[in-house]
């Protein structure tokens, strides 16, 4: 896959990685970015064309001041979408980006093609209140975000050596952006009232969970399927709050299998 | 040299295994800790210990806010403030102060401090803190990123109303208000003196400059830490060719004297350890949401206060650490004395904050330390800036004609 760089009519811009051939798949990345490796985006390359652009704050892509609140934030999706010249996409959401797909949707539901959301955040149950994102200390975030979570530090950090205090510091000043922007949708609550608009979507949808997703549980499950009753679902096995890259063959096959 | 007597006004009742037992002094703090029937003694008693500091000369008395904070208990410092400026006519009310951005709308702001400066008869500092991350957006919610953009329009707002004579229409990104009324407004023209506190962001020292705001330095790391971050304070002002009266900043100090140093750690050392090892007690989690301290001041690397390093260095403090590290100021008048113009001459600062309640202290000792301090240290500090002499530029101008409440209520009764 490759990188490509939009500019996007408000302004923002953009670095999009890009690769496939066949039906546009717009894949929109969770609070944490892509990471070093994205094994599950060239799998599914292999069938589709994926663009999966990089928020404003994330990666090298730039503008995070542009966007302040969720209408922001589903605009700016589909400003993406008008800047790389695609029609009708299939999106793909996982976690924030979930949360971003359905606000996508619900504001244009004609706009797209069907729409994935993988453990996605923007629901809130009082009585199941989520773990706190933005108090975790570095050591607890694999063991909430992974199955496996000895694994999911070493995804997380991509191998770096963190006894090099640049390399350190480096990584800390990552995390303060991708998490600043994430915030304004997500902190201190992650709930921007989706909920009302989720009546508004017209394309067919699938929700794919980990199993021992720790982040976003069973109970959002249920309220997600009595939100949006014609909804799939599919479990993945042996995954957790980050299902694509624990396990990216099983979370690619349901995809794919739904996509077509 | 300004003094101001300012409590924190901690719980006191704290268990002996609070920092085994708990994560956070601070946010989730269990409040079955607190006991409102023992909290009605706690607050008299540090109400009352402000008023006689302004009884024996203190320049100022000051109060802060702070929310779910087992070292705080006041999550409206204007309440606290309304009470001294009932009971007290001499010293200046140091309010430092209200969280602006927490204010829905923030004329509230503008309109309680216009109120203090009217009942006190001009006798307000008001102090506009940005507030940590554990108040601001931990216990109020507020998104970190957008925590200082909103802090700047409520600013704005705040002086707006406090200065405009008309009617005006605010269209703000965070308030709408169609109708701006301040109603009453303060007695001091064009607006009380401003102290900004801040714990090291460096666009915070230009936001004082441009409007010319005391930037008070508060930590509790003592005046040897303090002194590289001031430094760069008075660089910037040295860069954006400010004159460098000490009066534009400010420095917390605790401080704690007695008749010989070996009596000041008998009496208080175990209350100021309270303070550092119970008080300080805060879960790194909550100190920095992401978004809340610009990638400036990260990159800057001036921040340290609340790192997860720095709460290691307060669970194995000693006293002889407090000591010798400058967190705390402590010993016989002579020590104090000139350990504080060591302490004042090396920050370069016009007024102190002296801490002298600290953790569980009870009332006698903070009374016969601070009365120590007014009557053996304090006269020989005053001085210490005479090419600054008259500079109150930073100082509340009271009305000379202004009614003296203590009188009626029998001052002598306070002591």
């Amino acid at each position: 896959m490759n990188f490509r760089w939009i500019e996007t009519a408000r302004g923002a811009k953009v670095r999009v990685l890009e690769g496939g051939k066949g039906a546009p798949v717009l894949f929109l990345h969770g609070a944490g970015g892509l990471l070093a490796e994205n094994p599950f985006l060239d799998r599914l390359a292999q069938r589709y064309h994926v663009l999966s652009p990089e928020l404003p704050g994330y990666g090298e892509s730039s503008g995070e001041t542009l966007l302040e609140d969720m209408l922001d934030f589903a605009l700016h999706g589909w400003d993406v979408v008008e800047a790389l010249g695609l029609e009708r996409p299939h999106v793909v959401g996982h976690s924030m980006g979930g949360m971003i797909a359905a606000e996508m949707a619900c504001l244009a539901p004609r706009d797209l093609r069907k729409l994935v959301l993988a453990a996605p955040m923007g629901l809130w149950i009082p009585d199941a209140p989520l773990p706190d994102l933005f108090a975790l200390l570095p050591h607890e975030v694999a063991q909430v975000l992974f199955h496996d979570p000895a694994r999911g530090t070493a995804l997380l950090t991509g191998g770096l050596d963190f006894r090099n205090l640049e390399a350190l510091k480096d990584f800390y000043i990552g995390n303060v952006k991708r998490l600043g922007m994430a915030g304004k949708i997500l902190f201190p609550i992650p709930n921007r009232r989706l909920a009302k608009r989720l009546y508004r979507l017209r394309a067919e949808t699938l929700l794919v969970v980990g199993r021992s997703d720790r982040l976003v549980p069973a109970a959002y499950v249920q309220r997600w399927q009595e939100l949006v009753p014609r909804a799939q679902l599919a479990w993945v096995d042996a995954a957790g709050h980050m299902l694509p890259y624990e396990e990216p063959e099983a979370f690619v096959g349901a995809v794919s299998r739904f996509l077509g | 040299m300004k003094f101001t007597w300012f409590n924190l006004m901690p719980w006191p009742f704290l268990p002996d295994d609070f920092r085994q037992t708990h994560r956070s002094v601070w946010v989730d703090i269990p409040n079955t800790l607190y006991d409102p029937r023992r909290g009605h003694f706690v607050y008299h008693q540090y109400m009352d210990q402000l008023e006689y500091a302004d009884a024996l000369g203190f320049d100022g008395i000051g109060v802060n806010e702070h929310h779910q904070n087992g070292y705080g208990l006041m999550p409206s410092p204007n309440l606290i403030a309304a009470g001294l400026a009932r009971r007290t006519s001499r010293a200046a009310i140091a309010v430092i102060g209200n969280s602006i951005a927490l204010y829905n709308p923030p004329i509230r702001v503008a309109e309680e401090f216009a109120m203090l400066d009217v009942i006190s008869g001009g006798r307000l500092l008001a102090g506009f803190p940005v507030g940590t991350s554990m108040d601001t957006n931990y216990c109020y919610g507020q998104i970190p990123a957008l925590t200082r953009d909103k802090y700047a329009e409520a600013h704005e707002l705040i002086m707006r109303a406090w200065t405009e004579d008309e009617v005006f229409a605010f269209d703000g990104k965070y308030n709408q208000l169609r109708y701006v009324n301040c109603w009453p407004k303060p007695i001091q023209k064009p607006h009380p003196p401003i102290y900004i506190p801040g714990g090291g962001s460096i666009e915070t020292w230009d936001f004082c400059l441009d409007h010319d705001y005391n930037y008070s330095y508060l930590s509790f790391g003592g005046y040897l830490r303090g002194r590289a971050l001031l430094q760069g304070y008075w660089d910037r002002v040295a860069a954006r060719q400010k004159d460098e009266s000490p009066y534009r900043a400010a420095f917390a100090q605790i401080i704690a004297v007695a008749d010989t140093d070996a009596e000041a750690e008998k009496l208080y050392a175990e209350h100021i350890l309270y303070f550092f090892n119970r008080c300080l007690h805060v879960y790194p989690g909550f100190a920095d949401a992401p978004g809340y301290r610009t990638i400036k001041t990260i990159q800057s690397g001036a921040l340290s206060q609340l790192t997860e390093d720095m709460q290691k260095v307060f669970t194995k403090l000693t006293w002889k650490d407090l000591i010798e590290g400058g967190y705390v100021i402590a010993g016989s008048a002579e020590t104090v004395r000139q350990r504080m113009e060591e302490m004042i001459r090396g920050l370069h600062v016009g007024h102190v904050f002296c801490l002298f309640h600290n953790g569980n202290m009870p009332d006698e000792k903070t009374r016969h330390s601070t009365r120590l301090f007014a009557e053996r240290v304090m006269p020989h500090l005053r001085e210490l800036w005479p090419e600054w002499k008259g500079d109150d530029r930073w100082w509340c101008k009271p009305m000379e004609e202004r009614l003296r409440p203590e009188a009626s209520l029998g001052g002598g009764a306070r002591s």
